[in-house]
């Protein structure tokens, strides 16, 4: 019990309190730097800039000083509720997202850092997922405004079409490694293979000489799975309804789109449920494709018995889980970065491209994806691999 | 009284409450799809009670997630009102209704034979989890499972027709 409220601690500390305010200050910097700006950088306390990063305090106050505004004609239950709705499955995707590997401290079950390990932990980040749409299709209806009911349309019809795909763009991983489980896939990532062993099975070596058998690469899900990966990516990006995939607001047509009639605070919540699915996202990719918490090159075995040698086992093993926390948030700013670098680089698509890509393109991709893998897999079972 | 009777009680009473809004409520349809979302998740909180997690979890995700989520997507698209169906039409409906909820519950009392049984079935390892219901569905109903896509494929080429037929 203590230690499940620790671990849920532990995530709300580091995404609600780290991330998620610096994430505003990222998106001003470096849409700054792609832009050859400076950026935010007039917000101070007593004349101390600290590079602008007292601007989200700014945002926040701005926010909570402004008035909460409800429009005349509107429902306002569910005017009220759609900005919750839209940020609750945000925070409790967390849940079953591993931070670190799985530890035995001689305790009666070993430590394994993810606040609940279950076995279709995948799953219940689908139907989470599906549950946020909720809260831009209701804003939108709530409000008592066309340009803000079509926004809400525009949302509804791609959150449903990406939510397709981007189940189907995974399933090649979870052929790969056997699982639904978050925690399990990042264990099974935690190893290399040799890339060129294949050629032992077409007769061009009998066995791989030395130095090429050196030439190992992680058994990341992107190593396994490319085009799921930039696929699933793809899907999550246009489930946040970010640039290059932000129809259901787009300005120049729709105004604000779905949340036109909100103000103050309760628009600062779907602000908040935006910038918080990125680092989710971040934290679901890196899980799903980048190793989770692994350190390449260097599994947890390795790690705990080269630290153990000179500092005993239980200091070992607790410095070892340190490095898989610090290595997991590394790879999750990494993730952050990449999709601010897409979502300034990329102008806003047009609403039947974005259709075309998810029904006409991906689809068929995610479908070929699923049958390419189960050959590769039955093949490489064939060679006895 | 244990926990999991607690929770069963409180999940199937906000089932059958949030069912029964869903009906009531005439004036809003929206309200009444999201009264049918709750109805939906509180169903999959029973499916978890019974272990059968993978179903629970699908009932959120396609029920809960993708076909509520289209209703409201031609609610709103259509706006439908009351007065759109003609009086007629809608006192044919209700004796429907009305003659299909009484033969349920016919064949609901006629399947509880007297009291429930007290004991508990042991659960083999694996129950209700993705492998198992996997399994179970592509080998020994592979035949009912894939029929029921086949007669899905044949409603969505039939839809596609019909729409297509106006559209043109």
């Amino acid at each position: 019990m203590l230690e499940t409220i620790g671990k849920i601690l532990f995530v709300l500390i580091v995404v609600m309190g780290a991330f998620l305010p610096m994430i505003t200050w990222v998106e001003r910097k470096q849409s700054a730097v792609i832009q050859d700006r400076v950026g935010a950088n007039r917000a101070d306390i007593a004349g101390i800039t600290v590079l602008g990063l007292l601007h989200p305090l700014t945002d926040v106050l701005k926010l909570f000083a402004k008035e909460d505004f409800v429009p005349e004609g509107a429902n306002r239950v569910m005017h009220l509720l759609a900005p919750v709705i839209a940020l609750v499955p945000a925070i409790i995707t967390l849940a079953v997202v591993p931070f670190a590997g799985v530890y035995d401290f001689g305790g009666e079950k070993p430590f394994s850092f993810v606040v609940a390990d279950v076995d279709w932990g995948m799953l219940y980040v689908f139907a989470v997922g599906s549950i946020a749409a909720y809260g831009t299709i209701l804003s939108g209806w709530a409000s008592n405004n066309n340009w803000a009911l079509l926004g809400s349309l525009r949302a509804s019809a791609q959150m449903i079409s990406y939510e397709v795909t981007m189940g189907l763009a995974i399933v090649g991983l979870f052929m790969c490694f056997q699982t639904l489980s978050l925690q399990q896939m990042s264990l099974a990532q935690d190893s290399t293979f040799r890339l060129l062993g294949f050629l032992e099975h077409f007769g061009l070596f009998e066995t791989l000489p030395a130095w090429l058998s050196w030439i190992r690469v992680p058994t990341w899900g992107i190593f396994l799975q490319p085009l799921g990966f930039v696929m699933f990516l793809t899907c999550i990006m246009a489930e946040n309804k970010r640039p290059p995939f932000d129809l259901p607001e787009a300005e120049s047509e729709l105004v604000a789109g779905y949340h036109l009639e909100y103000s103050g605070m309760r628009w600062g919540l779907f602000y908040t449920a935006e910038f918080l699915e990125v680092p989710v996202i971040g934290c679901i990719v890196t899980a799903l494709f980048l190793g989770g918490w692994s350190i390449p090159y260097l599994d947890t075995q390795t790690l705990i018995s080269g630290i153990g040698g000179t500092f005993g086992e239980g200091f070992a093993t607790g410095l070892t889980l340190v490095l898989h926390v610090h290595a997991f948030l590394a790879k999750v700013i990494f993730m952050i970065w990449l999709q601010m670098l897409i979502r300034w680089s990329l102008p806003r698509f047009r609403y039947d491209q974005v259709m075309d890509l998810c029904w006409k393109i991906m689809l068929p991709l995610s479908l070929a994806n699923v049958f390419v893998t189960g050959a590769a897999i039955l093949w490489l079972k064939e060679l006895g691999a | 009284m244990n926990v999991e009777l607690v929770l069963f009680y409180a999940f199937a009473a906000l089932a059958v409450g949030s069912a029964l809004a869903m009906v009531m409520n005439v004036r809003n349809t929206v309200a009444s799809a999201m009264s049918l979302v709750i109805t939906m998740v509180a169903l999959a909180a029973v499916y978890v009670l019974m272990e059968a997690h993978l179903v629970a979890v699908l009932q959120i995700m396609v029920y809960g997630g993708a076909i509520v989520v289209l209703f409201v997507f031609v609610v709103m698209l259509l706006n439908l009102r009351q007065d759109t169906f003609p009086p007629a039409r809608q006192r044919a409906a209700k004796a429907l209704g009305a003659a299909l909820v009484v033969l349920a519950i016919v064949k609901l009392l006629s399947l509880m034979p007297g009291a429930l049984p007290d004991a508990v079935a042991d659960l083999p390892e694996g129950f209700g989890g993705y492998r198992d219901v996997g399994t179970a569905l592509f080998t020994r109903y592979v035949l009912p499972f894939e029929s029921t896509s086949l007669l899905l494929l044949s409603a969505l080429v039939g839809a596609v027709v019909l729409a297509k037929r106006r559209l043109d």
